[in-house]
């Protein structure tokens, strides 16, 4: 293998930002290749301002360049101008740290986080010079594996990648190179790739889609099922049982250049179980398994003296829930008072805002609430039962603090969303106005709202998605509403990159021809406005003899196969299914942390808890959830044990039963 | 206090903008811990003046950064700075000097820089053309360009900037002009064209790859390096901050050679 620089640092004085191809971060390790180690690229198929401040990758990144038997560089999509001079050059993908072809790696591992980036995952596989479809590599190609949120249905992207990985990466990640290392010190000699790959479909976690035999009647689809003994008919997502045991990254990596996220990013607890039905991120991370506040506070002094960072955010589903933050904000303010704390995903209600009151000094970027929906009985349809008076008391805790700015999310296209319910949105926003000009003159709430995608493995999974056209017409009844409405700025988000996005989140195998004519077409970056056209997609659709209306905006049935029914979260369907009728019926599901379990699957069918400092909910009430708590304590949880002074030094925590249902 | 301190840009870092590179200095001057002023404000930044700009992709073993501590610290402490500050910045950016400046009264670097020196390794035509090129600018009384001057095009002379021009006999392949591979793993060979440029810096800078287009069409930058900037006094000039006499050992392998 040998460096790509020679022929790249020509090209990089042509083309924008040339410092995101250059690597030499802070953090970036010096892989040394040898030929008992297993090599993987790890890729993010987006920018690299977008891919960097990836934890997941940086996790991975570590964990395998720990090992004596592995190497890991990693890469991004390049930009359409550096793609174009690496094609005219005829100069490959190549890595960041040794800037190594792509091809000559044992693995190209992708993060798959959105849906819109899975023609960029063709197009770099394209680039390493590696043949986009499963069945036309050789043994010397590298294995194309993938991870990250979208592989819970991986079948739209199952004829370009070898294998997909379920679930928590920490642990698997280490099993998988032990097959990738073998094959690689067993010379990858002829026949031996489909030999690798049915190795790899017997590791917990891993869906190899070509093991796999796929049947249909019609547009319905029948089954899909192992072709072979010894490939599991169901494939079960890893979890980790304590997030204690892992406290990565250690060595954040700190960009050279501007990045989204510039900061240090801290991981507090994993998992969530609010139960929020249209959220598929909290669906699929249960159990919540948080870190000790004395490991989050570690992490956080070691990673600002060594980074060098300013800013801190303490990330997870929902900061607020975390047990030790009253703990943690205290220890991080005594450090440093020129310290910044973000807490990117606020709880609606006043105790939270108080924290974040405590925390930021600048105010400029504005706080931002999640309502969701526009109505109480929006809300508890989608269960995140968030009361008007919890959102007002938030907001007027928001500009009572000096905050100038408040933002809301709101989903439309919800389902059993009546105009009344998508009016509603613009109803909040104009008293949280009003709220505002209680304080200071001139305030402006931005609500920004999305149309809603229903996911895999969600309660939400039966429903059709809106059209665009409906999408449309809510969003201009919005439009209508919020320009009669002073202090009102709405922002919204492109329909019809919404259908796409449905069209990838719930389609099957047979989608997979779509992306890749749209891929040919020059179709990348489709998250990038400027680079989304839709008549690309709705072409190659009829050119498959596919239809739209038939993925994305049908109800399903409940006896119908989904796509990914082959494939496990821990929910029990039947779980999910009764979740959807309460849905239908508005009625809300309390969060199992601090309420006896419902048995959704997600412990109960691999034999973990919860991971939880304190089974009491932290304070603020009912959090804004308008729940009874009253029953809290008799929860399975673990208890995180006491632990001595330095979180990284200590032994595992041993955990204490509390209680079980 | 004010403290002054000597960097390189070189290999490739020469990737990163200015921009970016003061939020690496920002991050290493937490790093080394220093009393480092703050601006006052919402958003507290680090008090620190860079001299002249330096372009992506260009790279230069003379960059100087006036940072402003608000407790006076030791000269012993003050010897320690450079490897410290080293320490904490990426691959190809070293401190090569550092020393305490007048603050109150100064005038800023950029103000106070009146030249530059580069190397400018050009492709696209022969050692002959090359010194056909250098001899026809430095004859003509005045050479104009066109460029962009906040938002105006505008047509300027610049042939007052050019205080000298000439083949750089002496170039290795090296950004160490006497290195030719003494200190780094580079085997010299045929470097090419490669010109030496003083260029004049008030009361507006003349940007290499100005002069490089003012040269012909045809020349285009393969590696352009800051070798110093020069203060100018009644007798003679001198640099902002010198490098200490003696070997290089910051000078690393993988950022001398091209
Ligand atoms: S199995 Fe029980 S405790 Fe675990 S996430 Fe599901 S409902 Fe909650």
């Amino acid at each position: 293998m040998s460096t790509v620089w020679p022929r790249l640092e020509p090209l990089l004085s042509r083309v924008e930002r040339p410092a995101r191809y250059i690597g030499c971060e802070d953090g970036a390790q010096s892989p040394v290749h040898a030929p008992h180690k297993a090599a993987w690229l790890l890729i993010y198929p987006d920018t690299y301002e977008v891919g960097l401040p990836n934890q997941g990758l940086q996790i991975l990144y570590e964990i395998l360049n720990e090992r004596d038997d592995a190497v890991a560089e990693r890469t991004y999509a390049p930009w359409t101008d550096l793609e174009a001079e690496l094609r005219t050059h005829r100069v490959p993908l190549f890595s960041l740290e040794n800037h190594l072809p792509a091809g000559t790696f044992d693995v190209l591992g992708f993060n798959l986080a959105a849906e819109l980036t899975y023609t960029n995952l063709l197009n770099c596989v394209d680039l390493a010079g590696v043949p986009v479809r499963v069945d036309e590599r050789r043994e010397e190609h590298p294995l194309v594996i993938a991870g990250g949120h979208c592989t819970y249905n991986p079948e739209p992207l199952a004829d370009f990648v070898d294998a997909f990985v379920l679930g928590d990466g920490e642990e698997v990640v280490s099993e998988i190179n032990e097959v990738v290392a073998d094959w690689k010190r067993s010379g990858r000699t002829d026949g031996s790739r489909v030999q690798v790959l049915r190795r790899l479909a017997s590791v917990p976690g891993v869906y190899v889609p070509s093991m796999y035999t796929v049947t249909y009647d019609g547009p319905r689809l029948v089954a899909i099922e192992p072709r072979y003994p010894d490939v599991p008919a169901r494939i079960e997502k890893r979890t980790i049982a304590s997030l204690e045991d892992w406290p990565y990254p250690r060595q954040q990596l700190v960009p050279l250049t501007e990045v989204v996220h510039d900061r240090l990013n801290v991981e507090v607890f994993r998992g969530c179980t609010r139960g929020c039905r249209f959220c598929q991120a909290g669906m699929i991370t249960r159990p919540v398994r948080e870190r000790s506040a004395e490991q989050v506070r570690s992490m956080v002094a070691s990673g600002l003296r060594r980074s060098g960072y300013d800013e801190v955010a303490l990330t997870s589903l929902s900061t607020a829930d975390f047990s030790g933050i009253e703990a943690v904000v205290g220890g991080i303010m005594a450090l440093d008072d020129n310290i910044t704390v973000a807490l990117p995903s606020l709880r609606v209600d006043a105790f939270t805002v108080g924290i974040a009151a405590q925390l930021q000094q600048a105010r400029r970027a504005g706080l931002t609430f999640a309502p969701e929906a526009g109505t109480w009985r929006m809300r508890q349809v989608i269960n995140k039962l968030i009361r008007e008076e919890d959102l007002y008391a938030a907001v007027d805790g928001a500009f009572s603090s000096g905050w100038r700015r408040v933002k809301l999310y709101f989903l439309t296209g919800l389902p059993t969303e009546t105009d009344e319910d998508t009016l509603g949105i613009t109803e909040l926003a104009r008293n949280c106005v009003a709220i505002g000009q209680k304080h200071q003159k001139g305030t402006s709430v931005t609500v920004s709202v999305g149309g809603f995608v229903p996911k895999p493995f969600t309660p939400f999974q039966w429903f059709g998605q809106n059209t665009v056209s409906e999408l449309d017409r809510k969003i201009s009844l919005l439009r209508n509403d919020a320009r009669r409405s002073r202090g009102v700025q709405l922002r919204w988000h492109d329909p019809k990159a919404t259908l796409i996005e449905g069209l990838m989140s719930r389609g099957d195998r047979r989608v997979g021809a779509v992306i890749e004519e749209v891929w040919r077409n020059g179709g990348t970056f489709q998250e990038w406005t400027e680079h989304f056209r839709l008549d690309r997609w709705v072409d190659a659709l009829a050119n498959a003899g596919l239809s739209a209306d038939w993925y994305v905006h049908r109800h399903r049935t409940e006896d119908e196969v989904l796509p990914w029914d082959h494939l496990s979260a821990g929910l029990h369907k039947d779980f999910l299914w009764q979740d959807w009728r309460d849905a239908l019926d508005a009625v809300g599901l309390p969060d199992c942390r601090w309420t006896p379990c419902y048995d959704c699957g997600a412990c109960t069918g691999y034999g973990i808890e919860h991971v939880v400092a304190s089974a009491v909910p932290p304070a603020g009430g009912s959090q804004g959830t308008g729940q009874d708590l009253s029953v809290g304590h008799v929860v399975p949880v673990s208890l995180l044990g006491r632990r001595a002074a330095s979180a990284e030094t200590s032994a595992p925590p041993e955990p204490v039963e509390v209680g079980s249902a | 206090m004010r403290v002054r301190a000597r960097f390189t840009k070189l290999g490739k870092i020469r990737f990163v903008s200015h921009r970016d590179l003061a939020r690496i200095w920002e991050r290493a001057l937490r790093r080394a811990d220093l009393p480092v002023a703050y601006s006052g404000g919402f958003s507290p930044r680090p008090r620190f003046h860079f001299g002249l700009a330096l372009s992506v992709a260009h790279e230069s073993w003379a960059e100087y950064l006036d940072v402003d501590l608000v407790d006076d610290i030791d000269e012993l402490t003050i010897a320690t700075l450079a490897d410290r500050f080293s320490a904490v910045l990426p691959t190809g950016v070293d401190c090569t000097a550092v020393a305490v400046v007048p603050s109150a009264g100064g005038i800023s670097l950029q103000e106070a820089v009146t030249s530059s020196t580069w190397s400018l390794g050009l492709d696209g035509g022969s050692l002959d053309e090359a010194a056909a090129a250098v001899d026809a600018l430095l004859e003509a009384h005045s050479v104009f360009i066109t460029r962009e001057r906040k938002g105006k095009t505008v047509n300027d002379d610049i042939r007052p900037y050019v205080r000298s021009l000439t083949l750089d006999s002496s170039y290795s392949g090296c950004v160490l002009p006497d290195c030719a591979g003494a200190a780094c793993d580079h085997v010299p060979g045929d470097p090419g064209v490669v010109l030496r440029a003083e260029i004049g810096t008030q009361p507006r800078t003349l940007r290499p790859a100005e002069l490089i287009g003012a040269l012909g069409p045809m020349w285009r930058e393969r590696r352009v390096v800051r070798l110093a900037q020069w203060i100018d006094h009644e007798d003679g000039r001198q640099e902002p901050l010198a490098l200490p006499a003696g070997p290089l050992p910051w000078l690393r392998t993988e950022t001398c050679a091209t």
